[in-house]
């Protein structure tokens, strides 16, 4: 892949990745930037080994008596080609959703049921479980996203055309990180429309009356 | 000059190719007797009842024998691919959806990875884990707890009664120390 990658992600969020404590929004956000991101893939790959080293040097707990035979026994049962569909990572392909996305979305971009939510600016919510949400946006070219601050960190990643804020220009396949700290106003790039996907941890606050009331509207 | 170190084979690759290969039912025991135990005590360290543990842990093994020809050693120490394994399934008892994965990379035109690749991994695995255990216990623990222990930053802080700040740093900490003792031993 030869996209130029400058906004990668944090520790923190590739660690909860690999250690599985995030919430499905994140999840979901992490494993897209990976399918585009060679460098963040080697990381994954190098916390994943903490978790390995850890199992090395983890306790012993005692099996039940059976446990090898049963487990043998469960061996004998498995339909090989019902598991094999089932855990197949899924495959490359040429869209402009990455793979671990498009099962969300039932399909690539022209797939994806858009509501508008006013100013021009689209949002489809994907359906996860856990105290987190995650939505794809569509933000015409040179439009402003509303004024808006987080009550939680907010993860979003750029999947097509780009946009700027306070904290640079976020291209395809960059991720920035916000915290609850701050209020930004992203400016998506004139152009093709820019398409994000974001992991809120809570609820976002808007600055301001009227958008306090899209907010309860748009359920973001 | 060759040390022991360097040419001790890497751990467990010889029993999961022959199981790949020749299903082979004692290097799956022995594969069973190491890694089971310690899969089943990472699962109630995550909160599962011991029982709900021994079912999780016998599906997980038998999740190990029938991937077995996807296990590639030019990614992953055996340890690494079992933990992963064990992680989703506990992600997956949980939720509904399957953990999302990234997808998978396409396959160059070589099929067969070179064998100095493969043991490079290998030795990198086993640095780290050398790393891990050379870390001051304090710092192990919350390594060991931010895996383990499916503890957000705060209730890290209950556990323990440190102020949220100081665990983050320590976390923090204990990675770099981790990560400067890899460069160390690499380079």
């Amino acid at each position: 892949m030869t996209r130029q990658i400058a906004h990668h992600l944090p520790d923190a969020m590739l660690r909860g990745y690999c250690a599985g404590t995030l919430p499905e929004a994140f999840d979901l956000v992490v494993a897209s930037h990976i399918s585009l991101c060679d460098e963040c893939r080697a990381r994954m790959h190098a916390f994943d080994a903490v978790g390995g080293a850890l199992l090395d040097q983890a306790d012993e707990a005692e099996l039940s008596e059976d446990s090898l035979a049963a487990t043998f026994r469960l061996i004998e049962g498995i339909d090989v080609e019902k598991a094999k569909a089932e855990e197949t990572p899924p495959p490359a392909t040429s869209g402009v959703l990455p793979a671990p996305l498009r099962s969300y979305v039932g399909g690539d971009l022209d797939a994806v049921s858009w509501k508008r939510v006013g100013g021009g600016v689209s949002q489809a919510i994907l359906p996860v479980e856990g105290d987190a949400s995650v939505r794809l946006l569509r933000i015409p070219g040179g439009v402003e996203v509303p004024d808006h601050s987080h009550s939680g960190s907010e993860m979003t990643l750029v999947l097509a055309g780009a946009f700027s804020d306070a904290a640079g220009r976020f291209g395809p396949g960059d991720v920035e990180m916000a915290d609850d700290d701050v209020t930004h106003t992203p400016i998506a790039e004139p152009g093709e429309d820019c398409i994000c996907l974001a992991a809120t941890e809570a609820p976002l606050r808007f600055s301001g009356l009227l958008p306090r009331l899209a907010q309860k509207v748009m359920r973001i | 000059m060759i040390s022991a170190e360097q040419t001790r084979p890497p751990a467990w690759i010889a029993e999961m190719k022959a199981i790949r290969d020749l299903r082979d039912q004692a290097a799956f025991a022995s594969l069973f007797e190491y890694f089971a135990p310690r899969v089943k005590a990472y699962l109630i360290k995550s909160g599962s009842a011991p029982d709900m543990a021994e079912e999780v842990t016998q599906d997980v093994m038998a999740t190990v024998w029938r991937k077995a020809e996807q296990f590639d050693p030019a990614r992953a120490s055996v340890s690494t691919w079992v933990y992963t394994i064990a992680r989703n399934r506990r992600i997956d008892i949980v939720r509904r959806n399957r953990r999302p994965e990234p997808e998978d990379l396409p396959w160059g035109p070589e099929a067969e990875p070179a064998q100095d690749e493969e043991l490079a991994l290998q030795q990198d695995a086993e640095r780290l884990s050398e790393a891990l255990q050379a870390l001051p216990e304090k710092q192990r623990v919350l390594v060991e707890r931010a895996y383990f222990g499916e503890l957000t930053h705060s209730q890290i802080a209950e556990e323990t009664g440190l102020p949220l700040g100081t665990i983050k740093s320590r976390i923090r900490l204990a990675l770099d120390r981790l990560r400067h003792e890899m460069r160390e031993e690499t380079g």
